[in-house]
């Protein structure tokens, strides 16, 4: 570099504040601060246990556990019944919300007279607390002698089913759905209805039929909204736990423990740190496989309707 | 009022690897007189809102100082420095009334009600929005949305105005009585203004003096006539006047006078004539404003300085007349009184005046002319 | 345009029908808690019958504690917002008017947190917890809410703030406010719809939060989420009642999140839906 009046900030020197004054360190660090001190630090410290002998009953048993809590997760049934039951939970919970999400998007989207009472109605349920979500539907729905359906199913001619002992992750997987169709309906409806119009006025004049019209228009634009949907109510299926805490505890058996209720009962009856330090690891990478393709959507996303 | 001064400043945005190739602005030197009205221009993208935007305090300087009134103030805030800026959108407040835009700054400043209101409405009824003072931005014109923005800069009484291409988003009609107000507001208020054009022609009509631009240096500082007739280089002669500038390239003929080749051999005279003298044998580009050119009927006996060729667009304005004509390879404007007739495809012959013809060196791009010293 | 032919009015009519079912539950929730206890508790369910506040009454008598647990709610919900609030503006201030090479690094990291599963950090904060004598403490478990909708609310600033062209923020700077008089008097009245809409989504997330009340919190710090769970092992003996605690604890939030709709998918999907 020849002119001397040419100052490029080099690397090494701390950022300038800015002329403008504004202490954007003073402004960002609060935030940052306590989102790190809430989250990044306690999930080092779940590492950490992760790798110790550490159970509250036995305060005097410490020390490096090696991958001593690892193997004894992976030799215990119960765990693998809860990685298993997460899948099934999160795959099936998946295939109906997003399904009947996208159909009732679609039935929602002609114009109506009443319609908005119709969408608010069906939307409410995403709003109900998890908690009573699950007392209501063991209770007065999946009730065997005096639930709704009993009644419903009596009526048929058939017999009641007892649905949280007969079917009890069927059942999770309904009261799971119930609150989360609502959630993709809103957002596929949201998605439909920014759907580019001009697209779909050329392809009718060029005389295709309904199906085509789906297939090559409305397709390819929801698929970004779809995508969003899944990777987000798969991190939200993944974490279920009020309603499986409320209705069957885990069971019967271990039909019902899926990985957060399996940490929250190696943590909270059996005492153990490790091992349950160790399965929220496994929490935490099962999440991020699918966190890990949204955070990148979003951050693919973030510039692009940013001014100047 | 004020004197500014910036000495040997430079922009770098410092993006991946960035030398002084990148800098928005390279060794920007000015000094302003008290009251000056200095017009910064040059095309899209040269540095003219970077310099303005270091002048307010809104970028950091990469180099070199910029002081008003002999203070140093590169490393003052913007709110400490005393300018007023109107922005090219005006950036009015959306949720404030015309009357709180314009006292928002007196407000922040703890002047006395009865003051913020006397200046509001003395402003106001300078630039005749007094009647909207109780009217939200969103529900103005874009040209009462300018006046608002130009009143909130005024009430300030600053020391220094800035204006980013205030009238770029107005309508041509509305664009040309704001000019004339600005250039009465300023001999009115007398404050030293920065104000920012792509456009040469608003350049010269308001400008005092003229900073032209490009690729983020300074091409020249002038008065509007000095520019026109001594631009320091090509692009500042092709830059200013409209149409632009006719180039031809040729050498320095061995008499130190003209510039020739086989399509043409022009001669400099009056002032410029002894100009060319250590420059024999040079490749060099002749530059010739369209206006510098006339019809010279078919049978006038003048032969020199004469360029002759093919009429191939004719274009009448009205006032004058725009003709294209083909001289070997160059495509050379020239402007003609709109009374005479000529016709596409027919053969022309037109006069230089040849004591403002403009001469560049080739490779330098550089005026080989010396201008005479500023009055 | 309406659609008038069978098939029109054989999908409106499906539209309505679906609509009922998804809101049935808490149709039948409102009824129940309308009814006696041995009118709610029946082999043959009452649809008609003389509705009763009794169950109300009873959940919001002296004794229930559904005042105690409300009273926790609204403070856990109400404050953790405002906390969040507090922090998340003027990070989204900073990062949406100040970028710098890092801003969006810290903008993704920030929302990366809301994608670690409460359990993955559970155990250690419920041990700290301990320690610091933060269990089953309104404190401690408003703390969490404000982390658990700091990612979120952080966001929804600043793609609010985004839409706010920064001249203003210039502008001020040169009018002569400072930083906190440009904040409080040119961004944040017009910013104000997407910040109060922002709260709302974070106090509905926040009320209706049960993970962390059910684990952290025993009595005294109790959100009405853990009062509603307290039913789960009375066995038919208080549906009515439940019943009534429940949309007593539902229905506000209802109401609150209809009017929240459009702003919670473009907060809930980090603005990748619109
Ligand atoms: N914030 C910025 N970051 C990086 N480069 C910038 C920024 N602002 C302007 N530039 C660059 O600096 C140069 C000068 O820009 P600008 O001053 O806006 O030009 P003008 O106002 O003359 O059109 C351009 O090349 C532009 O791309
Ligand atoms: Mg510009």
């Amino acid at each position: 570099m020849s002119s001397p009046a040419v100052a490029v900030p080099s690397r090494g020197k701390p950022a300038k504040a800015n002329l403008s004054g504004a202490p954007v360190r003073r402004l960002l660090a609060p935030a940052v601060i306590f989102m790190f001190v809430w989250m990044i630090v306690p999930l080092v410290m779940t590492l950490y246990y992760a790798f110790r002998r550490y159970n509250l009953m036995m305060p005097e048993v410490t020390g490096f556990a090696g991958i001593t809590n690892f193997k004894l997760m992976f030799t215990d049934p119960t765990f693998w019944d809860s990685l298993i039951n997460t899948l099934v939970l999160v795959g099936a919970s998946l295939v109906i919300t997003v399904s009947v999400g996208l159909g009732l998007a679609i039935l929602f989207n002609r114009t109506f007279a009443g319609r908005g009472v119709a969408r608010t109605l069906a939307i409410a349920p995403f709003f109900v607390m998890p908690v009573v979500t699950g007392l209501i539907w063991k209770n007065m729905l999946f009730h065997p002698v005096y639930g709704l359906l009993a009644w419903v199913f009596r009526h048929l001619g058939l017999n009641p089913i007892d649905w949280l002992a007969q079917y009890p992750m069927l059942s999770i997987i309904i009261m799971v759905s119930w609150e989360w169709i609502p959630f993709a309906l809103l957002i596929l409806l949201t998605g439909l209805q920014s759907l580019p119009e001009d697209q779909i006025e050329a392809v009718r004049l060029d005389g295709a039929n309904r199906w085509q019209e789906f297939r090559h228009i409305v397709v390819p634009h929801l698929g970004q909204v779809l995508y969003v949907v899944v990777m987000l109510e798969s991190i939200f299926f993944l974490t279920s736990f009020a309603e499986i805490y409320t209705t069957t505890s885990g069971g019967p058996g271990t039909a019902t423990t899926n990985l957060p209720y399996y940490i929250y009962q190696s943590a909270f009856f059996q005492y153990d740190i490790g091992i349950s330090s160790a399965a929220a690891i496994g929490a935490v990478i099962l999440a991020n496989i699918f966190s890990i393709f949204l955070i990148r959507f979003v951050a693919g996303n973030l510039n692009t309707g940013s001014r100047r | 009022m004020a004197i500014v001064e910036l000495k040997d400043v430079v922009k770098n945005y410092g993006g991946k690897g960035s030398d002084a190739a990148d800098n928005a602005v390279d060794s920007f030197n000015l000094t302003t007189k008290d009251g000056e009205f200095i017009v910064l221009v040059g095309p899209s993208g040269c540095g003219k809102t970077t310099t303005m935007r270091m002048i307010a305090g809104l970028e950091n300087i990469s180099g070199g100082t910029i002081s008003i009134d002999g203070r140093d103030v590169s490393q003052v805030a913007p709110k400490d420095r005393d300018i007023a800026m109107v922005f090219q959108s005006y950036a009015l407040y959306p949720h404030m009334s015309v009357f709180e835009n314009m006292a928002f700054a007196l407000r922040l400043k703890k002047l006395p009600d009865a003051e913020i209101t006397a200046r509001v409405q003395e402003a106001a009824k300078v630039l005749d929005i007094a009647h909207l003072l109780e009217r939200k931005p969103r529900a103005l014109s874009g040209g009462q949305r300018q006046r608002v923005a130009l009143g909130r800069a005024i009430v300030r009484q600053p020391q220094v105005f800035l204006m980013d291409e205030p009238l770029s988003n107005l309508d041509a009609k509305l664009r040309v009585d704001m000019r004339a107000e600005i250039v009465k507001l300023h001999r009115k208020l007398a404050v030293t203004t920065f104000y920012v054009t792509h456009d040469q022609v608003e350049a010269m009509t308001m400008g005092q003096r003229i900073v032209v631009m490009l690729n983020g240096k300074i091409q020249q500082i002038d008065t509007p006539q000095r520019l026109y007739e001594w631009p320091a280089n090509i692009f500042v002669a092709g830059f200013i006047g409209t149409p632009s500038m006719n180039f031809l390239r040729g050498k320095v003929g061995a008499d130190k006078r003209s510039v020739a080749n086989e399509h043409f051999n022009l001669t400099l005279t009056g002032a410029r004539g002894g100009a060319l003298a250590a420059h024999a044998g040079t490749e060099a580009i002749v530059g010739i404003r369209p206006e510098h050119l006339s019809y010279l009927a078919p049978n006038d006996p003048i032969a020199e300085n004469v360029l002759s060729g093919v009429v191939e667009v004719v274009e009448p304005l009205g006032s004058v007349t725009m003709i294209q004509v083909q001289v070997g390879p160059y495509r050379v404007t020239a402007q003609i009184e709109s009374h005479l007739t000529v016709a596409m495809g027919e053969p022309i012959r037109l006069r230089c005046q040849t004591d403002k013809l403009q001469v560049f060196d080739a490779t330098s791009e550089q005026s080989l002319l010396q201008a005479p010293a500023a009055s | 345009m309406k659609d008038r032919t069978i098939g029109g009015i054989l999908l409106t009519a499906l539209a309505y029908f679906v609509a009922l079912v998804m809101f049935f539950p808490i149709l039948w929730m409102l009824l129940t808690a309308f009814k006696t206890e041995q009118n709610a508790f029946t082999i043959d369910p009452h649809f008609l019958f003389v509705p009763t506040l009794d169950s109300f009454r009873v959940a919001l008598e002296q004794g229930s504690g559904y005042l105690h647990y409300a009273l926790n709610s609204v403070v856990s919900a109400v404050v953790s917002t405002l906390v969040g609030l507090l922090l998340a503006i003027p990070a989204a201030y900073a990062m949406a008017f100040f970028p710098t090479k890092r801003t969006d690094f810290t903008l993704v990291w920030m929302v990366s947190t809301k994608f670690i599963p409460a359990v993955g950090v559970l155990i250690p904060i419920y041990l700290v917890y301990k320690q610091l004598g933060l269990l089953d403490n309104l404190a401690g478990l408003t703390l969490l809410f404000t982390a658990m909708n700091m990612p979120l609310l952080v966001w929804m600033v600043y793609s609010y703030f985004k839409d706010i062209p920064k001249d203003l923020v210039e502008a001020a700077d040169i009018d002569g406010a400072t930083t906190l008089q440009t904040m409080r008097k040119v961004i944040l009245p017009l910013a104000l719809p997407g910040i109060a809409s922002a709260g709302l989504l974070a106090l509905i997330l926040a009320w209706n939060e049960s993970f962390w009340s059910l684990t952290m919190t025993d009595h005294t710090a109790a959100t009405l989420a853990v009062y509603i769970a307290s039913f789960k092992s009375a066995e038919g003996l208080f549906w009515a009642k439940m019943s009534a605690a429940s949309v007593l604890t539902v229905a506000p939030i209802i109401v609150l999140g209809w009017f929240a709709q459009r702003q919670m998918v473009r907060g809930l999907t980090f603005g990748a839906v619109k």
